[in-house]
Order: structure tokens, then sequence, then C-alpha cells
């Protein structure tokens, strides 16, 4: 049986698109964006990634399910750094309890 | 086409089964390659926030040219990789070879810059450790920001040269007639790894190159 | 073949012991060491966890001794660190974590899916000879002084202060952690593309899906210990430091990363038992499990949810209040599955026609146990009570109640439950189910006392303490006897049966399963010809009436 691939011209396209978005990266990063920064330069960076995945490693032309790994992937990783830094970003947040007096 | 025209191993039932577990099987394994990485976004995710005037100025102190070369490198060394198992699907043994060959060249290219810089940085004195030095308010804030720097792109290199390595590996099996267009599972295998370490260096390059450029 | 006259029905064949089997078709040590069979590989993981789990009860063993007296005498402070270090590294990583899933999972599993092998049976063999790396590793380090951290190895004294073995040990689990990934590989690609033809989902044993859900959680979770571990060595051999507050790191970032895989890795401690467990309770109360498809979500969600709780471990460590908040609502969510399958096993047990052979003694022993270990995990995730017994016997008493009470009985039953079909002969039932209640009552007597003692205050890993706490403490000991007896005494028959047990047959507890089908012990192949399913699992109500299960 034989599987569906990607043409060899989508990959010349889709490196094409990536070495824009590379500029593009570049580009951004001289911009004055403050803190949307880091949102621009890993946005960029998950479009890249995504055409990566999608093309170079097959998951456009893949069995039904196969995305559902690559997914779960991020996923995971989101839970990491989220739930991680929701501790760095909250520290302060609930003021701790003071004047407490044993016995009383 | 015969089970023994595919290498099929004997607990699979036929190649499409063997197929499909290997390559379910390699995305898994790199889903725990992304969770290993995590880690460190982690750490990095937490200084940044915390200090991000400092990290801002040990970043302008990376070369941001060579950082772009390296990127543009491994992104062709992606398209490398893509078309050497378009070739081997194809059951082209030449253009497969070459296409890995020209993978090695631009990852071992990637390589030879990254030492470059941090040889570069050894002679700044911006390796952490005693001999560290950095100018301005915070200094030791910047040794947080080279650990990183240090610990994420070294780990990634190490992940480089295991690449090479299986390339060379493959490269050797190639010649020796081991792949056709009914199995050449192992190349896209390979390919998925090699994609995966692109993937990482395409977060890690703005993450720690591009702090602080405007 | 035999009738029982009185009831006019069949009773099975008197059991033969298959001619050629997979441990009688080669006896080579080259057989064994580069076999790529699933139930060879399962035996190796066997013998090789049952040496790490008598080092790590040595240890235990050497504190319940030094804790018999108020002061510290038998050992200095120094060594009392190493030996409550090396009891949690050995026993969390080395005996627990692979337990049930190398041992029972490798073995049963292809067959219950009517498999030949797993998907990967070279990974499965590169598993464990990476488990024997880490092993020796781990043990090197005991050579080398032991190491003095805690098996948390909570920075920064792990990564900067300590003067013990850290790297070593830290080494040791770091290579271990890909055995378990491995592991975790093999078992969901098995799941997802080895099941025999019928077989689908929803008709795989819950065993099956609970080891399905624990190797979502060797993937996704181990690979954060190691860079936890990769960071702590880095620090302590470059310099390059990353928790180290004179630099402005923030040890608790350690933290964060250790108990995001060391919260879930009790899951993986767990729920593998609770598939045993899924096993046993149908087949010895001869009823299908009762809502099957809410235990096998159960497993997945125990695994997910598994994930979103870890700073209930750090509620005291100088994480912020809000994500205190944060950790206690979702540790409170994750008894819910868990709750559940207590709820499904007790509801199959209702009305149900019960034996109460070894393995099912050992399976009610866990229902019983792993509710009171579970439940008191619930004061646990309450802020305001972690406050008070953080760091305390309270915690302790709660984790081995789960961890002994509810993963290692659940391992025993297991072992007797599929004894007969991994060496073909029957264990001696009567000293089985003595070894049980022993096991049961030592294991009580050792623990329930430690609740007390954490309430009323007694810290954890201090080797000295008032008084006052003496007599509850002799009590633990004088239980923790009893246990290690309970414990010597399967090691005794199980090895007798080998060769003095009576011949099993097939099929004699007359379990549904696939597994069951093959011989016993089965052909290297497992089924001659790959069977096809046409039933759902425990089909217990089509199996004959009455049916004596001697």
């Amino acid at each position: 049986m034989a599987e569906k691939t990607v043409s060899a011209g989508m990959y010349l396209l889709v490196y094409l698109a990536l070495m824009v978005l590379l500029a593009a990266t570049v580009g951004a990063a001289y911009l004055h964006l403050g803190n949307l920064t880091v949102v621009a330069a890993v946005g960029i960076a998950i479009v890249k990634a995504t055409l990566i995945i999608l093309y170079f490693m097959h998951i456009r032309v893949g069995s039904r399910n196969l995305w559902v790994f690559a997914v779960v992937g991020f996923l995971w990783l989101a839970i990491l750094l989220t739930l991680g830094m929701t501790d760095y970003l909250s520290r302060g947040w609930v003021p701790a309890p003071t004047g407490w007096e044993p016995g009383k | 086409m015969s089970n023994v025209a595919a290498r099929v191993a004997e607990q699979f039932d036929d190649a499409v089964q063997q197929r499909e577990s290997a390559t379910v099987g390699m995305w898994i394994f790199l889903a725990t390659e992304g969770m290993f990485f995590g880690g460190m976004f982690l750490g990095y995710a937490v200084y940044r926030s915390s200090y991000p005037m400092v990290f801002g100025a040990s970043s302008q102190r990376l070369d941001i040219v060579l950082g772009t070369l390296n990127t543009a490198l491994l992104l062709t060394s992606s398209l490398t990789m893509a078309m050497a198992v378009h070739a081997a699907h194809s059951g082209k043994r030449r253009s497969l070879v070459g296409f890995l060959f020209a993978t090695i060249v631009l990852g071992a290219g990637f390589l030879g810059i990254k030492f470059y810089e941090y040889f570069q940085k050894f002679e700044e004195h911006l390796v952490p450790g005693k001999g560290f030095v950095f100018e301005g308010a915070d200094s030791r804030h910047a040794q947080l920001f080279f650990s990183f720097y240090f610990a994420m792109t070294g780990m990634h290199a190490l992940h480089m040269v295991i690449g090479i390595v299986m390339m060379g590996v493959l490269i050797v099996f190639a010649m020796r007639g081991k792949f056709t267009a009914e199995y050449y599972n192992p190349v896209e295998m390979a390919g998925l790894y090699w994609h995966f370490v692109d993937i990482v260096w395409v977060f890690l390059f703005p993450l720690l190159y591009l702090v602080e450029r405007s | 073949m035999i009738t029982d006259s009185a009831t006019a029905t069949v009773i099975e064949t008197p059991g033969r012991m298959a001619p050629e089997n997979y441990l009688s078709c080669e006896h080579s040590a080259r057989s064994w060491l580069l076999t790529t069979d699933h139930k060879r590989i399962g035996i190796l993981y066997l013998w090789t966890i049952l040496i790490f789990f008598t080092i790590a009860s040595v240890a235990a063993a050497m504190m319940r001794l030094e804790l018999l007296t108020p002061q510290g005498d038998l050992v200095t402070s120094e060594t009392y660190n190493k030996l409550f270090t090396i009891h949690g590294v050995l026993m969390v990583w080395f005996f627990l974590i692979p337990s049930i899933p190398t041992v029972l999972g490798n073995f049963v599993i292809p067959m219950m899916l009517g498999a030949r092998d797993v998907a990967f049976p070279k990974l499965n063999l590169m598993s464990w000879y990476i488990f024997i790396f880490g092993g020796s590793l781990a043990l090197w380090s005991l050579i080398h002084g032991g190491v003095d951290t805690g098996w948390t190895f909570y920075t920064p004294y792990s990564s900067t202060y300590s003067n013990s073995a850290v790297v070593l040990t830290a080494l040791g689990v770091f290579v271990t952690g890909f055995s378990s990934i491995l592991t975790g590989i093999n078992f969901i690609v098995t799941v997802h593309k080895m099941r025999a033809p019928g077989m689908t989902w929803f008709r795989m044993p819950l065993f099956v899906w609970a080891h399905y859900a624990t190797s979502i959680i060797f993937v996704l979770g181990t690979p954060v210990l190691a860079i936890s571990i990769v960071l702590v060595g880095l620090e302590r051999v470059f310099g390059i430091g990353i928790f180290d507050p004179k630099l402005g790191g923030d040890p608790l970032l350690f933290q964060h990363l250790f108990w995001f895989y060391s919260h879930p890795a009790v899951y993986i401690m767990i729920l593998p038992a609770m598939g045993v467990i899924s096993e046993v309770i149908p087949c010895f109360a001869r009823k299908k499990i009762f809502g099957y498809n809410v235990v096998a979500f159960s497993s997945l969600a125990i695994a997910i949810l598994g994930f979103l709780v870890w700073g209930h471990h750090m509620f005291v460590s100088g994480q912020s209040e809000f994500e205190g908040l944060i950790f206690s609502a979702l540790s409170f969510m994750v008894a819910i599955p868990s709750a559940i399958k207590v709820f499904n096993w007790t509801a199959t047990l209702y009305k149900g026609s019960i034996s109460f052979h070894a393995p099912m003694l050992y399976a009610l022993g866990f229902i019983g146990l792993f509710t009171v270990g579970g439940l008191t995990g619930l004061f646990l995730a309450t802020l305001a009570v972690d406050v008070h017994v953080h760091d305390t016997y309270f915690i302790i008493a709660h984790f081995h109640y789960i961890m002994v009470g509810g993963a290692v009985m659940a391992y025993f039953a297991g072992i007797h439950f599929w004894w007969p079909k991994i060496t073909g002969r029957m264990y001696p039932e009567t000293w089985a189910r003595l070894a049980a209640l022993i096991v049961f009552v030592g294991f009580n007597l050792t623990f329930f006392p430690q609740f007390i003692l954490g309430y009323l205050g007694m810290p954890r890993r201090y080797y000295a303490y008032p008084d006052e706490f003496q007599v509850l403490n002799v009590l633990s000991t004088a239980g923790a006897s009893i246990l290690g007896i309970g414990y010597l005494i399967p090691l005794v028959y199980l090895l007798w049966s080998l060769r003095y047990g009576r011949v099993a047959g097939t099929n004699p507890w007359h379990a549904t399963g696939l597994e069951w089908r093959t011989d016993s012990p089965p052909s290297t192949e497992n089924f001659e010809e790959t069977p096809v399913v046409q039933e759902e699992a425990y089909a217990y109500d089509e199996v004959p009436e009455e049916v004596s299960l001697v």
C-alpha cells in the first residue's frame, strides 16, 4: 500500500515560507514592541513549527489520528509552563496573615 | 509486496502495521523530548519574567548574525532531510545518499558555528562559573541567562550530534542497499527526529538571541 | 475428563504442564540475556526488582530499629539521612514504579490482547538493560558512602551543599528513567496497533487500560524528572547554577520540575495496581465488573488530572498562596476517579459469588487500605490541615497506606493470580492465605500509629524524637517485623512451588481473558493461531455455574 506523501515542490514552498518567517523573526526583534516582543517571537516560532510538523513531518498526509500525538506533546508542555509560571506571577497576591498570636 | 521484501519483523502481521507502529512510537518519543527541553523552557521563562532587563542586556552579547545564519542552515537541513525521505520513498538510492550527506554537512556547519560562538563566549568571560564577568547592574543575574544559554544550546547541540551520527549510519545502510521504496522506515523516523531538533532551535533562537534588540 | 456426579457438571481436566513452553524451549544464559520474549523479560525484571526491594527493606528495618528509642543511638544522624534516602530512592524508582508494569504488564498484556509480543521486543530488552545499568549506578553510590538528600533531592542542598554521592545516585535515576520511557512507548504502541481482530478498545481488560494510562504518565512525566536531575548535576559539577539563590536563582524551580514528575509518578505506582484489582475482583466474585466504561475512563482521568496537582507537595515551601489554592482545588478533583473505582469494585462484589483465595484476600485488603490512604490524601489537600501535618509522620503514613497497603498488596495479588500462568504451578493456598493475613496485620500495626504520631507532631526524617512518642514508635517497629515475616513467607513457598506445586493447567481460576486460553506456561508465541475476539471482557455469566476453584 503506497502511503501518501508530500511532493518535492511543496517542500520547497514550505522552505521558502520558513525563510521568510525567519526574516520576520529577526525583523520583529528590531521593532519597539515592549512586552509584546516575546509574543511576536514565540508566535512566529509557532507558525514555523506548525509548517514543519504539517509538511516536513507529514502530519498533513498522515493517518487520521497521528496529529493527536503531536498535539498532546504541546499540550503537556503548556501545562508545565502555565501552572509553573502561575506561581511566579502570583506571588504576593494573597497577603500572608500577620499579627497571629498563638493561644488566642 | 511480500513481508520479506518489506523486512517485516516477526511480531508484526504486515509492513503497514510495522510502519505505523514505528511512526507512532517515534512521535511519542518526540513528545518525551519536548517535555525534556520543556523543563528548561520553564526555567528560562521564570527568570526572564523576573529579570527582564538583565536578560535583554545579556541577549545582546550573543551574535545575531551567527544565530540567524545558524537558523537558516538548520532550516535548510530540514529541507534536505525531507528530500532525503522523499528520495527513499521513490526508491532513488543516489538521491537519498546525496540528501543525507547534505543534511550532515549543513548540520556540521551549524555545530561548527555553535562551537565558535562558545569559544567567543569563553574569551569574553561569559561562561558561568568562577571566571564570569559581566559589566552592569545585577551581573549575577546575567550568569543565570548564560547558564540557560549554555545548557539549552548545549543540550540541543548534543541532540544534533546524535542526529548526525544517525545520518551517517543511514548513509552506510543506504549504500548497502538496505532501503527500498517499500521499506525505508529508519530514514523516515530519523527524519522525524531531525525535524524535531530543528523545531527546538526555532524556539531557542528568538528566546535567546532576540530578547532585546530594539 | 472428570464429572462431578452430584451436579453433573464437567470439572476441568487435571492440569498438565505444556511440554514446549517459553521456559523450557531454551535454557542457556544467552537465551535469557538476549531474549526478546516479553514473558522472559518479565521474569528478568521479577528477580531484579526483588533485589532492590530487599536492599530498600533492610534500610527500612534499620530505620525502624533506630526509632525504637527516642535517642539516636543505633546510627549517626548522617547515616540515618542516608538510610531514608536510599530507602526512598530504591523503593520508588527501582521497585514500585517498575513492579507491576514490567513484571506483570510485560508478561500478560500481549496475551491479553491476543498478540505474539509487544510492538518493540528489542526495545523491551534494552529497557531491562538500561534498568540494570541505572540500578547499578544507584547501588554503586551506596558503596561511595551513600546520599543524604532524601529521595526528593531538594536544592540548594543537593546542588550545592551536600557532600554525599548525589551525582552518582542522580545519574542512576536519570538512566533508569529511559527504561520507564521505553516501556511506556512500547505499551502505548502495542495497545494501539497489536490488538487481535475483534479486540476493540472497549473489550480490552481493564488491566490494559490501566497500563495505557500509566504509560501516558511514563512518557510525559519522566522527561521532566530527567531534566531536573540534569540541572542539579550541571550545578554540582560545572557550577552552572540556576537554583542558586546567590545568583538570584530560585530553589523552588527545582521543586516545580521535580514534583511535575513525582506526583504523576505516584499514579504510575497505583494505576497498574488498580488494574490488577480490576482483574482479580471479577474473577473471585464470579461477576462482570460493575461499570466497565467508567472504570476505563477513570484510569485516563487519573493519569491526566494527576499532572495538574503537583503543587500540593509545595504548600509550605514558599510557593504563592494563590497557586496553592489552585492546586488544592485540583487535588480534590483527582480523588474523584479513584473513589469511583472503589465504588465500582465494591458494586462488583455485591451479590457476587465470592471466594477467598489469596489473590482475593490481597485485593480486598487493597480496597480497604487504599481507601484509608486516599481519604487521608484529601485531608492533606486541604491547605490548613497540610500546614499542620506537612513533613510529619502523617504524610509518611498516608503514602505508605497507598504504596504498601495499596500497590504492594496489589502486586502480591497479581503475582499469585498469574503465578499458575507464569510457572504452570499452583502455590500452596493455605500458606498464601496465612501470609496475606500476616501482611495485613503487620502493615496496619506498622503504619496506623504513624498517623497518630504525625498528627501529634513527630517530624519525618528525624532519627530522634521526644520521649512521649516512644510507645507508638515501638508499636510501629513491632508491626514492621510482622510485615517482614509476611513478605518472607511467599518468597519461600513460591520458590517451593516451582518444583513441588500442583500442576496448574490452562485456566485454574476459570477466569475470562485471552491470557487464560494459552497453555500454562505459555509457548513462546503465546497463541498457535491469532484469536478472533467475539465476546465482551469479564464474561463471567457465560462460565459454567458452581465450578469449584479448588
